[in-house]
């Protein structure tokens, strides 16, 4: 009889009481984890998650190294002889130019452009019971847009099947960082970082000061040049040794840009929404169909560039929550169903059908479920060769990628083993009476 | 059996359901929850405390994200300072978080886990749901 009850023991006991010592000790190794280490995304992060950077750093370093370059021979060179014959203020004027410059690009790479975290699985499983409400245990895709009104406009909320939920309105997934981006304007690898809603008031105070600063440059060696050659030096001496060269390609670029985003920022547009053309006068009867716009060029500048900074939603240096149970030890408790169907009875029946349900469709799922999303290309759209784009990689909106996942009949969204194990640590526990058999 | 027994003192309430409150965006892009009632919670809460719990929530974000003198005169004390200002300062919505989150455990303590309920703050959610975590009712019995 001992020998019986040792037996039947014995599995529960392996499976029960070593996942308690191993959940500990899993426990306390996750316990130093921060949030941004299991950051989904394809970020990069520096400084214990304190500074966050798209994968591809882009043109970054070209676009810091083009600008020190630039103000550097412009120190150099123009300075000394212009403070001799014109002001002092030339090289202080250029230095505060610089700096707002530098920090304001330095603040548009690193901070976090209004990243969305992703769905929970409870949040996801969620939204597909909703949509599948006919309770039908087949693979259906659920649909992919959701119709809201906001201010009497009816505006289609797409569905994210990376981050597994429905996009908030102007939000849009960016390809190369692999995140949903609130107020998404686009991908600049010139600052290597997504510009969104957190960052981009520092994004139009980096274009501005840059467009000032180059425009001052351009001014301060056209000068230049013209008290030199007017003393009788070379021209092309004068022209050698001056950035006048850099400036000139890049001024037009940069404010044609600025020009841009100043037009974007008074209608409250972003780059994204006006290369779809969302609210443009051939789709809407009035003539602004945009729905978030105040309707007041002033309101909606300060709305954009002045209004409350919003937090960061990744909580990258947070401590990831220690989860009840992890994925190990539900995989050796998916054995005990069979003997735990017979007792039904004790426990609560509807949860523990459910479950079993559950597991069965677990066992079909997890043979089908790939173990990542697919990660698409960085689809890249060229706007327009007109040289006031100058950023020409635009990150497009997901529809690309949504027709990829569609396709993939094995992407499924239900993932119920975290629920799945914790009702199975309630059912480990329940049969401990009637499920010892006593020969 | 020692050892069970010890596993089910540590064990927390089990978890029966989640419910989620989604954002309602008719008004646009301001952080506004839903105020329709779940029906997962018509046995557990009263309908107007909930409206209540979700209706200060939605004023408390409204004002965090209000523009007005205030938040215009921060902002352009910003820009000028090149937003390093930022590094050293709360903004006011940080402010406003914070004043959330009390406000939330002080809902958890007084109203929801007396029915075994709990409200999770929405900023953990990266603003896109209020967490309902429905706990499994054990003073009725296991026969539920």
């Amino acid at each position: 009889m001992k020998n019986c009850e040792y037996q039947q023991i014995d599995p529960r006991a392996l499976s029960v009481s070593p996942m308690s010592a191993q959940n500990r000790a899993e426990m306390k190794a996750q316990r130093s984890r921060r949030k941004w280490e299991v950051f989904p995304g394809k970020n990069r992060f520096f400084c214990d998650g304190r500074i966050i950077v798209a994968r591809q750093s882009g043109v970054l370093p070209l676009t810091l190294g083009l600008i020190v370059v630039t103000c550097g021979l412009f120190f150099a060179f123009d300075c000394p002889f212009l403070v001799e014959h014109l002001t002092v203020f030339i090289p202080v004027i250029g230095g505060v130019l610089f700096l707002f410059a530098v920090i304001s690009l330095l603040r548009t790479s690193f901070t976090d452009p209004g990243i969305l975290p992703r769905a929970t699985p409870e949040e996801a499983a969620d939204i597909e019971k909703q949509i599948d409400t006919s309770g039908s245990s087949t693979y259906r895709p659920p649909p992919r847009t959701k119709e809201i009104l906001i201010n009497q406009q009816v505006v289609k909320l797409k569905y994210c099947f990376t981050c597994k939920m429905f996009r908030p309105p102007r939000t849009s997934h960016c390809s190369l960082c692999d995140n949903c981006v609130e107020r998404f304007d686009h991908h600049c690898p010139w600052v290597g970082n997504c510009v969104g809603k957190r960052n981009y008031r520092f994004f139009y105070s980096f274009i501005i000061s840059l467009s000032f600063l180059t425009s001052f440059i351009f001014g301060c060696v056209v000068t230049h040049i013209t008290l030199r050659s007017q003393e009788g030096k070379s021209l092309i001496q004068a022209i050698q040794e001056s950035p006048l060269v850099i400036c000139f390609f890049s001024i037009w670029s940069i404010l044609g840009l600025s020009g841009f985003h100043t037009y974007l920022v008074a209608s409250n547009l972003t780059t994204n929404e006006d290369i779809k053309g969302s609210w443009s006068s051939k789709r809407c009867t009035e003539e602004s169909g945009n729905p978030y716009s105040y309707n007041n060029i002033i309101t909606n500048c300060c709305v954009t560039l002045c209004g409350p900074m919003p937090p960061s939603l990744i909580d990258r240096r947070g401590f990831v929550p220690l989860v009840e149970a992890s994925p190990a030890a539900s995989a050796t408790e998916i054995e005990l169903p069979p003997f735990l169907a017979k007792n039904d009875s004790n426990m609560c029946t509807r949860s523990t059908k459910d479950v079993l349900a559950r597991m069965v469709h677990a066992f079909d799922s997890r043979g089908l479920c790939p173990p990542g999303t697919p990660k698409t290309t960085p689809v890249g759209v060229e706007v327009s060769s007109s040289p006031s784009a100058g950023c020409p990689l635009f990150s497009r909106s997901s529809r690309k990628r949504d027709s990829l996942h569609s396709s993939n009949p094995a992407f499924r969204l239900a993932s119920p083993s975290p629920s799945l194990s914790r009702n199975t640590m309630i059912l480990g526990e329940g049969p401990d009476v009637g499920f010892i058999p006593i020969p | 059996m020692a050892e069970t027994h010890s596993l089910q003192d540590l064990r927390q309430p089990a978890v029966s359901s989640k419910v989620f409150v989604q954002r309602d965006y008719g008004s646009g892009t301001i952080s506004k929850f839903q105020t329709k009632f779940p029906s997962e919670l018509e046995s557990r809460l009263d309908k107007q405390q909930f409206d209540e719990t979700i209706q200060t929530l939605n004023n408390l974000y409204a004002e965090a994200e209000k523009l007005g003198g205030k938040s215009y005169l921060e902002g352009c004390l910003a820009c000028l300072t090149a937003y390093t200002i930022f590094l050293c300062m709360e903004t006011h919505y940080e402010k406003v978080l914070k004043k959330i989150s009390r406000y939330i455990k002080d809902q958890n303590e007084k109203i929801y886990a007396p029915r075994g309920l709990l409200l999770t703050d929405p900023i953990e959610r990266g603003l896109r749901v209020v967490e309902i975590t429905i706990y499994e009712d054990r003073s009725i019995g296991s026969g539920r």
